[in-house]
């Protein structure tokens, strides 16, 4: 009754192409956002902010990077984590080496210098596919975890091989370092993540996304129609990249302030957020945020509600979470394959002919 | 987005209860514990150790100056990301003090718990430059560090060869972090000094595969080999030392590499490994009476129980007895027994660790005696040797509480943390 086409005309092509045609998806997407940017940053508390909202926002931009190249362009990675450590590293020599320059730019660069590296790894792409190229990727992940922990250039000669990050700020609010304020640090992943929805969002909109769904799709004919492989496929993996170096980035500076290679962007952090995509669902921007909230959030809720609310002992919690987080996923995979934003597609199918079915 | 939205007001409304809670007037000790995942084995005897000796005083003494001890376990897996969860949880509740157990965490938390406010104690891990207190002064990790226990190691293998190490080649074998890394400049620089050859051997984490490090330790036949382990790694590193028929004599683990859980699936094999402690072994102790009537007899004990007694567990109540001393400490400085986090500080600094007050806890010669000032929070660093006894299923203390090389470890110590003030804008000193 209220989520329908029926009645919102429109006049011009540019109006036909908006990213959401339906006006009541229009509504609610402003709504969430004036909440996200407007009432949320008045309300959260460090707690709110680094045990939830941050880990969201950043495995959520980290999974539409990963969105882009596997579900959008079908070039399967299992080379996230390290990427991630690549955008991590790099920030964190770009804020030591130029401690004049903004935040904002160094996580910028450090998303384009993983673009690059992300490049050079894409490379055997041109000549491999499938469950190979994920064996290529698997090689990048241990590679470069290995040289950030061999090198101890990455890591300026530091004694534990630990990187943290030193204190910056933008527009004189602290964003990085202990002194950091929750709304700040929110507010400031919250923007990146936004621009990296809507980039994607309008990236694969265009020429661009459609060589990539065409490769995807069926290589052979993509080519015989004229799409170069060589670009679309390179261009997927610098995308990609750009953004889960971002992520990388920001899960280093602003959300963990040290790390240390092996343990924060070990094979488990590719698996994890390959699992989003998938859970999430394959070529969808909003699938990749449903995926990233699915596993952030559902561990923490389960967490509380098991060890805060009910009582039980953490060992047995710990132990609960993985068993029915891990039944959850199977249980809507087994439902919908597709992922989250399938379930959400096809619930909005519904909406629109209720409550008249017939 | 809707399921997403339905998460959040399920987890507002769970943590609304969370915080509604506990009232105000305990003494919050939270315990960042880890009872899974493949440091478990470890992590389970700490801190059952640590939560048995907390319920014990609640028990017996009511708590603490008569306020009640309230403890908040949360489970991080040894993972910086839950362990950041778990600071962010339990720090609104007032901790007092944290004690993560773990070198990784303790380096996420050592600037924010600086910047909150909250004192952090690293028992014998952590950063090994937080014994200068005037660099840092909201962490604490007496009684020794890591840099003392590569001293103790080394010494420990001079005096075997009386004083002349020239030429030997000794292999570091080690946790590919943080942790594992902690030892490897003093051990250069003890190399320098002593002219023995370094050979260093990373472990990558969980550390369930070494074949190819102890296939090396095999082809080079190193004199000696120092292990820093956890977890799964130590029981893996004895088992493949067993394998290559390594001499388990020259084979010496630092303090976390010294449990039973790491010597026993090793069998007789393991016999005459030698591990660093700082703290003495065994149930010989008086107040294992006081736990056995006031906590396990009354099913108190934390986890299945069945600790008492290990390495880790005495380990594990070595810590809770700190922290409480210097709960009692700071009671006594500020003269009231509700104390705060920043009070909690004074006291940790204020501890002065006697003869008199360890045998009045029903722990007499339980560790070395100290006094924390501002300028050491590291205590003396003393540390000794133990052997493990396959036949009997003992460790056994075989040397005394011996003093660190602080000819070389204190510049280094100056140099490090004199950097990191540098790096945080920090300007050393006591007030």
């Amino acid at each position: 009754m209220l989520y329908r086409e029926a009645g919102d005309f429109k006049t011009s092509y540019r109006e036909d192409g908006q990213s959401f045609p339906i006006r009541f998806d229009r509504i609610a997407v402003q709504v969430t956002l004036a909440v996200a940017l407007l009432v949320v940053p008045f309300v959260i508390n460090d707690y709110w902010a680094n045990a939830v909202a941050l880990p969201f926002l950043i495995y959520a931009i980290a999974a539409i990077g990963l969105n882009i190249l596997v579900g959008f362009c079908g070039q399967v990675s299992l080379g996230t984590g390290g990427f991630m450590a690549v955008g991590a590293y790099a920030t964190y020599k770009l804020m030591t080496a130029f401690p004049e320059v903004s935040i904002i730019i160094h996580v910028l660069l450090a998303g384009g210098i993983t673009a690059g590296v992300g490049v050079l790894f894409g490379l055997p792409s041109l000549r491999i596919k499938g469950f190979y190229l994920a064996v290529a990727t698997l090689a990048a992940q241990f590679f470069l975890v290995w040289l950030f922990n061999r090198v101890p250039w990455f890591y300026n000669h530091s004694a534990s091989g630990q990187i943290s990050a030193p204190e910056r700020t933008v527009l004189g609010q602290a964003v990085t370092g202990p002194n950091a304020e929750a709304w700040v640090t929110y507010l400031f992943c919250l923007l990146f993540l936004i621009f990296a929805a809507v980039v994607a969002r309008n990236l694969t909109r265009g020429t661009m996304g459609r060589s990539w769904m065409g490769i995807r799709d069926m290589d052979i004919a993509a080519e015989i129609i004229g799409v170069n492989p060589l670009a679309a496929k390179l261009s997927a993996f610098a995308v990609s990249s750009f953004f889960i170096g971002i992520a990388g980035a920001l899960f280093f500076a602003v959300y963990l302030g040290a790390v240390e290679v092996g343990e924060a962007f070990g094979i488990n952090k590719s698996f994890l957020v390959l699992f989003m995509i998938i859970i999430g669902g394959l070529g969808r921007i909003a699938g990749s945020l449903m995926g990233a909230a699915f596993l952030v959030l559902l561990p923490v809720l389960l967490k509380n509600v098991l060890v805060g609310g009910l009582g039980w002992p953490t060992d047995l919690a710990a132990h609960l979470e993985f068993m029915i987080v891990g039944g959850l996923i199977v249980t809507f995979l087994v439902a919908e394959p597709h992922g989250l934003a399938q379930l959400w597609r096809v619930g909005k199918e519904k909406l629109r002919l209720w409550p008249f079915p017939h | 987005m809707a399921t997403k939205k339905l998460k959040a007001a399920g987890a507002a409304l769970v943590s609304a209860c969370l915080l509604a809670g506990p009232a105000a007037a305990d003494l919050v000790f939270p315990d960042l514990s880890y009872r899974t995942g493949p440091y478990a084995a470890n992590g389970i005897p700490f801190s059952d150790g640590y939560q048995d000796y907390l319920t014990l005083l609640n028990e017996r003494d009511g708590g603490i100056g008569g306020v009640p001890i309230k403890i908040l376990e949360c489970e991080t897996g040894y993972n910086t990301e839950k362990g950041v969860e778990c600071y962010e949880a339990t720090k609104g509740e007032g901790a007092l003090v944290y004690q993560p157990l773990s070198t990784g965490i303790t380096y996420q938390l050592i600037p924010k718990a600086t910047a909150d406010g909250i004192p952090v104690h690293t028992l014998g891990y952590g950063r090994t430059s937080a014994k200068n207190g005037e660099v840092f002064k909201w962490i604490f990790n007496y009684p020794a560090n890591y840099w003392d226990g590569a001293s103790h190691a080394i010494n420990h293998i001079l005096a075997e060869n009386n004083g002349d190490i020239s030429g030997k080649k000794i292999a570091l074998v080690y946790h590919n972090s943080a942790y594992g890394k902690e030892p490897i400049r003093t051990l250069e620089e003890l190399s320098a000094k002593h002219g023995f050859e370094l050979v260093l051997l990373p472990v990558d984490h969980p550390g369930q595969e070494q074949k190819s490090q102890w296939l090396q330790i095999r082809r080079e036949r190193p004199d000696n080999v120092i292990m820093w382990g956890w977890g799964v790694m130590n029981q893996v590193a004895i088992q493949e030392a067993v394998n290559i028929r390594y001499p388990m004599e020259n084979f010496i683990g630092i303090w976390w590499s010294g449990s039973e859980n790491d010597v026993l699936p090793a069998g007789d094999g393991a016999n005459g490994y030698k591990a660093l402690t700082f703290h003495n072994l065994g149930m010989e102790y008086p107040v294992y009476d006081d736990l056995k009537q006031y906590v396990v007899d009354a099913g108190k004990a934390a986890g299945a129980g069945d600790q008492l007694g290990t390495a880790l567990y005495n380990r594990g109540m070595y810590a809770a007895m700190l922290a409480t001393e210097a709960a009692r400490t700071a009671q006594e400085i500020h003269g009231t027994a509700d104390i705060t986090p920043a009070m909690m500080r004074d006291g940790l600094e204020g501890l002065d660790m006697t003869e008199e007050k360890m045998a009045g806890l029903g722990l007499p010669n339980f560790g070395p005696t100290f006094k924390v000032t501002c300028a050491n929070h590291g205590g003396d660093g003393l540390g000794a040797m133990a052997q493990w006894d396959a036949t009997a299923g003992t460790w056994s203390l075989i040397s005394d509480y011996e003093a660190s090389d602080s000819e070389v470890l204190n510049p280094l110590i100056e140099a490090d943390s004199l950097a990191y003030a540098e790096e945080s804008g920090i300007t050393p000193g006591c007030e």
